[in-house]
């Protein structure tokens, strides 16, 4: 690891404004995967700066149809959350899988969608249930919000504040991690909405995470495990490596969107 | 029984566990000296390579930089390479063809992590820092990695070895082998693969290297499994120092599983170098990413097997060819892995007259292959229990009857493979194992696991292993470079504490425990009043290490046979203090008694009165209570045992779940039983490591190791165990004839017996002939498309 300057802002405000005076800065939340590809010699950042320390940058509100989660909100805090539980409980019940104990209680929502690592858990919440993702410059979409592999719409400089999330009728998470990794070797959120509006977000799967449209239609007609199970997922353009073949990612979404139309509450 | 409590066979709580567990263990890296610098080892990027030229002169004007050492610093110094302490010779009777095998690359890079130079700073950041500004120009050869294509690659790894082929060994008589496929009612011909691993050991290798300029002598800290071995093969070849003025410490040892017993050119590079920076120690401690790179790997074979039956499901024969990859170099102990433990063991647990093997070595521009738990014996365990289950199921017989049928029943047992079976009952454990795992109400699992969408599989592992490595003569015989025996001092204490000095070495195994319950056992002394004193050359003398579960058959039985001498000559002190005849002495529970008087005295008592001499002729029996022995096998020790292990595979993902596992171990004499359950369960854990997760994986176009880190290289969790309520331990016991305590190992057996018995449950479960391990989700889910097994 290189050395560098860190820096731990107060407000958002201050945050930006020390991005942009810093030669190659990176904004930090938990640190759990910018602070590895460090060590690796993989990314060597001038200037680190830390935004946990912002005033009331974590935390976690509540409305009738809305739950939003600030983004300094750590995954610890989602999973245990007694509002997210009866809300959405797929929600916690996911950020409860998202890699291990001491991750969980140091990686934030906000840093892991910003990082939108292709086999992340949270980008297929976000899709899964039609989030919008809010900065200190703007509001955007879920869908379009996640553009490639670490690639988002994020503009230079831009951070994510808040994740607000629709409270669907019901929703469910499955995810088939990795073997050796433990990140998602696919995983599936979906959810319906009071309307019957299907929603399935796919992570792990390709270079980016995505909708499974085919899915998402087959579950309008009938919302049944099996057709979900059913639909037979193209392999072309999914991610192909010593662990999971296309082909074989493609049948898993097709096997855990069945699982979580059956799990789904 | 001296103390029921500590003594052999009760199941004492480990006493070095307390340190450890809360971090009060003294190991390589928790050792700073005096002026210490820190290595750093600049790798090759490269699977093979010239290397052109090595510009260090940037590098060695920044900050920090103590010193910078090459492969042409080590070759001016005429430091020698590393070795290889195993001759074998081909069929036709060439030796090996050993490459070179400098400390620090020379002329060559052969692999990706081969150690290019050693860069010295005072800090790590410096000279992590001053590597990168060394500039090394190679020209890039082509490679190859994978064993099944070394021979016909254009890439040679060796200019001596131009096929690759370092020998080709064979064992057995291939004329009356061929002759009994010849007249077989029945053949199974299989091609199996075992995959190659990555040891992993909780604490990776380290060293502190140091040179006193006053007495000129060298001091090597260092994590080894034998460190006495190290300072010979120093010494004696690459002639650092002679053995007097070297010193070889393995303090606390994080875990080794083989992976610490061989020289390594990291470790020699530091003790060398401090010389030339004025004997300033240089501290190397490897990173996980070193581990993976460079820690010598395990198994690597591509094999041909076929078994020939009579019309009566009677095994007739048995016929190998075995490709072993050697990876870059040969390492220390790496020729003997895939022959002498390997083809030995080709006849299990069975009757069987004819056996031919043949392997051939093989070098690839990969990390060295070598020992690694269980060490040829895991690979020949896959090759009969694999052959054996699938012609049972060719034959339509059942599994666990077929192998009764085969089973040796009558010892000693002769096979064709060299080993002399001393004793086993291979019936009792396939019976206890059967009762245990309920193996008559199978179908009725089966049923129930279909209906979850799972299919259920069982499979069997009969296995055996020679351990307690060895006699020495027949080792020697065999093409060894030193004997395999083992050394052990008993120092009494006036106040009747022992300290036992062994050259068994401690990494996990529990010595401080169970050594200690032989001496309660023996001189009815508190297990907290002996000491085990190991892995130190200054304080025990000799000791050839700890590996192949010898430290209990060999490593105790010598300290068992320098007790006798305690024992006898405290009798003799005793009945001269007792003013009695030393016949009429009995020594029990730690008293001595005069038959026939009420004359006695305490261990404590003799003790003392033997550094005391007032009451004794000290010109007839010497002062002091002090003795030592070497002992020396007459046997390998032969373990064995039944392992059923059942599966459900989830239809729509293909993932494997352990559903439930049973071994059963003839381990002879337990000394303590909790221990041997905790080296069967760890054992286990790392063969269905092997079975289901693990497998090295180098990438055929760069050469590069895929699997680097554990993000890849999947080691084994707990939630990849059975649940420990359907993990059932079982022994059986023949106690073993060639040492006085009965013992077998039984640190191996577990990784040995694992994988075929995991693996036979997947194809049975599966209903195909093989499948590859490890057996990932995506290799059972790929198997089932071609099966055409779905889930509806």
């Amino acid at each position: 690891m290189e050395n560098f300057n860190y820096h731990r802002p107060a407000t958002v405000l201050a945050a930006a404004a020390m991005l942009k005076k810093s030669k190659d800065g990176k904004y930090m939340g938990g640190g759990h995967t910018l602070l590895p590809t460090m060590k690796q010699g993989l990314a060597s950042p001038t200037d680190i700066i830390d935004l946990t320390a912002i005033k009331n940058f974590g935390g976690i509100k509540l409305s009738k149809t809305m739950v939003t989660i600030k983004a300094g909100t750590t995954h610890m805090e989602v999973a245990t959350s007694k509002e997210i539980k009866k809300a959405i409980p797929a929600l916690a019940e996911m950020a409860g899988k998202i890699g291990g104990v001491h991750v969980r209680h140091k990686g934030t929502i906000g840093g892991s969608i910003a990082n939108a690592d292709p086999a992340a858990d949270y980008p297929s919440a976000c899709l899964g249930l039609g989030a919008t993702i809010e900065t200190n410059k703007r509001k955007i979409e879920a869908d379009k919000f996640f553009t490639g592999m670490f690639e988002t719409a994020l503009k230079a400089g831009e951070i994510i504040t808040a994740v607000h999330f629709p409270i669907p009728k019901k929703s469910a998470h499955q995810k088939f991690p990795n073997p050796a990794s433990r990140y998602a070797l696919t995983g599936v959120f979906l959810s319906q909405d009071a309307k019957g509006k299907v929603r399935v977000g796919v992570t792990g799967a390709a270079a980016s995470a995505f909708r499974a449209t085919d899915i998402e239609a087959a579950l309008a007609k009938d919302f049944s495990a099996k057709s979900a199970s059913s639909v037979k997922i193209a392999a072309k353009g999914l991610m192909s490596d010593m662990h999971a073949t296309a082909a074989y990612r493609a049948h898993l979404v097709s096997v855990l969107a069945g699982r979580a139309v059956a799990a789904a509450k | 029984m001296a103390d029921t409590k500590t003594g052999i066979g009760a199941s004492v709580r480990r006493k070095e566990d307390l340190r450890f567990i809360t971090g009060k263990g003294n190991y390589t890296d928790d050792i700073n000296l005096k002026d210490q610098t820190i290595g750093y080892f600049l790798r090759s990027p490269h699977a093979h390579a010239k290397i052109k030229g090595i510009n260090t002169a940037k590098a060695r004007k920044m900050d920090g930089v103590v010193g910078i050492f090459t492969g042409e610093d080590v070759a001016k110094d005429k430091l020698g390479g590393l070795i290889c302490g195993w001759m074998i010779h081909s069929k036709d009777g060439s030796p090996m063809k050993a490459g070179p095998h400098p400390v620090l690359a020379l002329d060559k890079v052969r692999f990706v992590g081969d150690q290019v130079a050693l860069i010295v700073a005072e800090t790590k950041e410096q000279a992590r820092a001053a590597a990168q500004a060394i500039v090394v120009s190679y020209d890039v050869l082509p490679h190859v990695v994978d064993v099944a294509k070394a021979m016909k690659s254009k890439a040679n790894v060796h200019d001596l070895a131009p096929d690759n082929r370092v020998f080709n060994w064979s064992l057995g008589n291939e004329a009356d082998t061929n002759a009994a496929f010849a007249k077989a009612a029945h053949v199974t011909s299989m091609d199996i693969v075992n995959n190659r691993l990555i040891p992993n050991a909780m604490e990776p290798r380290a060293a502190i290297g140091s040179y006193d300029t006053g007495t000129e002598s060298y001091t090597l800290y260092t994590t080894s499994q034998n460190p006495h071995v190290a300072r010979l093969v120093i010494s004696a070849f690459h002639g650092l120092a002679p053995e007097h003025k070297l010193r070889v410490i393995a303090p606390d040892v994080g875990g080794g599983f083989g992976s610490k017993i061989f020289i390594y050119g990291e470790e020699v590079a530091c003790v060398w170098a401090s010389k030339f920076i004025g004997g300033r120690p240089i501290k190397w401690t490897g990173e996980r990413s070193e581990s993976f790179l460079c820690d010598a790997h395990g198994r690597d074979h591509v094999t041909k097997a076929e078994l020939a039956m009579d019309a009566s499901g009677k095994i007739t024969g048995m016929r190998v060819h075995t490709k072993a990859s050697m990876g870059a170099y040969l390492s220390t102990f790496s020729a003997a892995v895939p022959t002498y433990l390997y083809g030995t063991l080709l006849s299990g647990q069975y009757n069987i007259p004819n056996i031919y093997v043949e392997v051939d070595a093989i070098y690839t521009n990969t990390a060295p292959v070598d020992a690694y738990r269980g060490a040829g014996r895991p690979e020949a365990t896959y090759v009969v229990e694999r052959l054996v289950e699938t012609a049972a199921r060719e034959l339509k017989m059942d599994p666990a009857e077929f192998r009764r049928k085969n089973f040796v029943t009558s010892f000693p047992h002769q096979t064709p493979v060299i080993m002399m079976y001393d004793a086993g009952d291979y019936g009792a454990s396939l019976d206890k194992a059967l009762a245990m795992a309920d193996y008559k109400n199978f179908t009725s699992r089966k049923a129930e696991s279909a209906k979850n969408g799972k299919l259920r599989g069982v499979g069997f592992s009969a296995y055996i292993e020679a351990c307690g490595i060895a006699p020495s003569a027949a080792v020697g015989s065999l093409g060894a470079g030193v004997g395999l025996w083992e050394s052990a001092e008993v120092r009494v204490n006036p106040i009747g504490t022992v300290e036992i000095l062994t050259g068994s070495h401690s990494h996990g195994q529990g010595h401080e425990t169970t050594f200690a319950q032989l001496v309660s056992e023996r001189l009815g002394v508190d297990i907290n009043n002996v000491l085990i004193v190991h892995g130190d050359t200054d304080k025990v003398q000799m000791g050839m290490g700890t590996y192949g579960s010898r430290s209990g058959a060999v490593g105790m039985t010598a300290i068992s046979k320098a007790l006798d001498k305690i024992e006898a000559k405290a009798k003799k002190i005793a009945a001269a203090v007792m003013e009695s005849s030393v016949n009429d002495v009995e020594f029990k529970d730690g008293t001595f008694t005069i038959k026939g008087t009420d004359k006695k005295m305490g261990f404590g008592e003799v003790a003392l009165a033997s550094y005391l001499g007032h009451k004794f002729n000290t010109s007839e029996i010497e002062l002091g209570l002090k003795e030592s022995a070497f002992h020396d096998p007459s046997n390998f020790v032969f373990p064995a045992g039944v392992h059923i292990c059942e599966v459900e595979v989830d239809v729509d993902t293909g993932l494997t779940k352990i559903a439930s596992y049973t071994a059963v171990d003839d381990f002879g004499n337990l000394i303590n039983p909790m221990i041997v359950e905790g080296q069967v369960q760890g054992g286990v854990a790392q063969g269905i490591g092997q079975a289901l997760l693990e497998g090295a994986v180098y990438d055929e176009d760069s050469g590069q190791l895929l699997t680097g880190s554990f993000m890849d290289y999947n080691m084994p969790r707990a939630a990849n165990m059975p649940h420990i309520e359907n993990f059932q331990l079982g022994f059986t016991c023949t106690p073993c004839p060639s040492n006085p305590l009965g013992m077998k190992g039984c640190g191996e057996a577990g990784a040995i017996a694992a994988p075929p018995a995991v693996i036979n449950a997947i194809t049975h479960a599966l209903g195909v002939r093989d499948i590859a391990m490890p057996a990932t989700p995506l290799t059972v889910w790929t198997a089932m498309q071609s099966m055409k097994i779905a889930a509806e």
